[in-house]
């Protein structure tokens, strides 16, 4: 019981994270229709920033998160501008194709720079600390990642559905030549919504060197996840992939723990395929 | 309409041409290296032409060609290492179960529109990817490694010279690019392009849509598989991450896309410029293991999307209409793929 308990637990854990990744996928997705596979690699070059400044500046990933998300905001809009902009109006296909070539760039670009050695940062406040809930340990990292998480998932949530500026994101994700209409800005939004998106897997990458190696390939698979948890959410739902997310984690936990480790993939995406098999357009899509 | 005959009548001569051409070339390029570049071109030329037929003609984009592709490797891979006989029967039973396969995933997933479609063919690829490293059966993690059998044709081997895998190839590019040239003419690739162009059209004139899509798939799987059974008897040697990766996918993917999806000219075109292009980088700055050539391989798959999304084929269509040919506007296949 208790190992179930904490196998459930760091699955949730996990999940919170893989929301985190999801959700700035999710919101450009559903603004754009433009699936970013450079996403995971965001999380990849926000981790080796928050890794640089600590072992070289000694600033600890609490604070230099937001510089990674800074990072990631001002990358996502180059990315916009340099590649985006010019795919829009184009063949879906388009934008996933050039964006897997900024994914091989920015990968090799960082094997290039910092070799393929796996890094991780010791000594920093969170380090290996945990505490004891009952028979279960919590993993404290793993736990603040996860309140920071719902944090920047509400926040984003709140953007988008109560400020002038999220109104402005809605209607040129519903429409876009009445936005443009309506007097809105739709390339400045879509600019925007290309750095935001980067800026929330810019936090999320930024706490990971606390507690995950980081090595230029460590993106591929949040990639590939943070697209299996849009998708299983339904097209641009932020409650949807924040479910979906904790879902992934959940059953990535324990087909890892009482399968077999190499089988936790295999039942993320057969779990995917299932779920999307009964509902095409995800658990929140329409 | 006469223009438009005139046209493709010009094309098929230079085709044909090239082609005649095409069997001097052991004799003049002595060198080995030439020769791997153009087995290589001409492998992913028949690998993208497979692809072309579902992704587009049919306009439905399949990121899980790895997986049929991994099944003909397999297959004639096991033949030869496991069963220790020749790589045909082998070939022949990857085929038909890529065949199979390619049926069994494709029916569900065609419910699957755009995006959706996409990553559940992505997800079919990681799937297969982790089965085949834990199946001891068909060699695990560590794969297929061959052992030295007689040269020749029954086993489909050569160690001193390329040259036997060259006219391989070149029989491989051949068969492939007669079969699309032939269903391009057919009845059933006038459906396919009806269903990519309009699949409740299609079907209000009476086309089963379904059928139609599930035999080209069936159909572009096995053609991918009998590239992976010729690309394992080149490479003698097999494992997951080689064969059954999204890497190899995008491959299937990106060849037939910068050349030009849903042209038969396309596939050659895409692989003649990006399989040189991957491997004069690799050669020169991939030695070193630090990424060069992927930094600049990433880079013009960028450069060539954004600037061409109708692939080389509408680089050169651009080209012919500058010269004003307005005849060469007409007749275009899919930039890319309508999902």
């Amino acid at each position: 019981m208790d190992t179930l308990l904490q196998v459930l637990l760091d699955g949730i854990l996990n999940g919170m994270l893989y929301a985190l990744v999801a959700v700035g996928l999710c919101l450009i997705w559903g603004v754009m229709d433009v699936i970013n596979f450079a996403h995971g690699e965001y999380v990849m070059i926000s981790m080796y920033v928050t890794y640089w400044l600590g072992f070289l500046a000694n600033v600890d990933p609490l604070v230099s998160m937001f510089a990674g998300g800074l990072f990631i905001f001002i990358l996502g809009a180059l990315t916009y501008q340099l590649i985006i902009k010019y795919t829009v109006g184009k063949p879906p296909l388009s934008a996933l194709l050039a964006t897997f070539g900024l994914a091989m760039l920015l990968k090799n670009l960082c094997l290039n720079w910092f070799t393929p050695n796996y890094r991780i940062l010791s000594d920093t406040w969170l380090g290996d600390r945990t505490f004891q809930l009952g028979a279960i340990i919590v993993p404290v990292p793993q736990l603040v990642t996860a309140v920071l998480a719902l944090v920047m998932i509400g926040l984003v949530f709140f953007m988008v559905r109560r400020t002038r500026f999220g109104w402005a994101v809605q209607a040129t994700a519903m429409d876009k030549e009445a936005a443009e209409l309506m007097g809105i800005n739709t390339e400045r939004i879509y600019l925007l919504v290309f750095g935001i998106g980067g800026a929330t897997v810019g936090i999320a990458g930024g706490i990971m060197p606390t507690y995950l190696a980081v090595h230029p390939e460590v993106g591929t698979m949040f990639s590939l996840i943070a697209f299996i948890c849009v998708a299983m959410g339904g097209f641009g739902s932020i409650p949807g992939a924040l479910v979906a997310a904790l879902l992934v984690g959940v059953v990535e936990a324990l087909a890892g723990y009482y399968i077999a480790p190499v089988f936790k993939y295999v039942a993320v995406f057969g779990l995917y395929l299932a779920l999307v098999l009964l509902r095409p357009k995800g658990i929140f899509g329409w | 309409m006469n223009q438009t005959l005139r046209r493709t009548d010009l094309f098929w001569l230079a085709f044909t041409g090239l082609a005649a051409l095409v069997p001097l070339v052991p004799a003049i390029a002595a060198n080995s290296f030439i020769m791997h570049v153009l087995i290589l071109v001409l492998l992913y030329a028949s690998m993208a032409q497979a692809w072309n037929i579902i992704g587009g003609y049919g306009g439905q984009t399949s990121f899980g060609h790895a997986v049929f592709f991994g099944i003909g490797a397999y297959g004639a891979g096991m033949a030869v290492v496991t069963y220790g006989m020749t790589p045909w029967p082998g070939a022949l039973v990857g085929i038909v179960s890529a065949a199979v396969v390619a049926v069994l995933i494709s029916y569900p997933c065609f419910k699957l529109s755009g995006h959706y479609f996409a990553i559940a063919t992505f997800a079919i690829v990681e799937i297969f990817n982790r089965m085949f490293l834990v199946w001891d059966w068909v060699g695990g993690a560590l794969g297929l490694d061959y052992m030295i059998v007689e040269e020749g044709l029954a086993n489909l081997m050569w160690y001193d010279s390329k040259t036997g895998y060259f006219y391989c190839a070149l029989v491989l590019f051949a068969l492939v690019f007669g079969i699309v040239r032939f269903l391009e003419g057919h009845r059933f690739g006038y459906y396919l392009r009806a269903v990519r162009a309009g699949q409740e059209t299609a079907e209000s004139l009476g086309v089963n849509s379904t059928a139609v899509k599930l035999a080209a798939m069936a159909l572009s799987a096995a053609l991918a598989a009998l590239c992976g059974a010729f690309f394992v008897q080149y490479n003698l040697r097999v494992d997951p991450g080689m064969v059954m990766s999204l890497d190899t996918s995008m491959k299937f993917v990106l060849v037939t896309i910068l050349g030009g999806a849903g042209t038969l000219a396309g596939p050659l075109l895409g692989a003649a410029v990006l399989i040189p292009l991957q491997e004069f980088t690799r050669a020169k700055w991939g030695g070193l293991g630090g990424g060069v050539d992927l930094i600049i391989f990433g880079f013009l798959i960028i450069l060539i999307v954004i600037k061409q999304p109708a692939g080389i084929t509408g680089i050169v269509r651009d080209i012919a209409r500058r010269r004003g040919r307005k005849d060469a506007s007409g007749q275009g296949g899919a930039s890319l793929g309508s999902a």
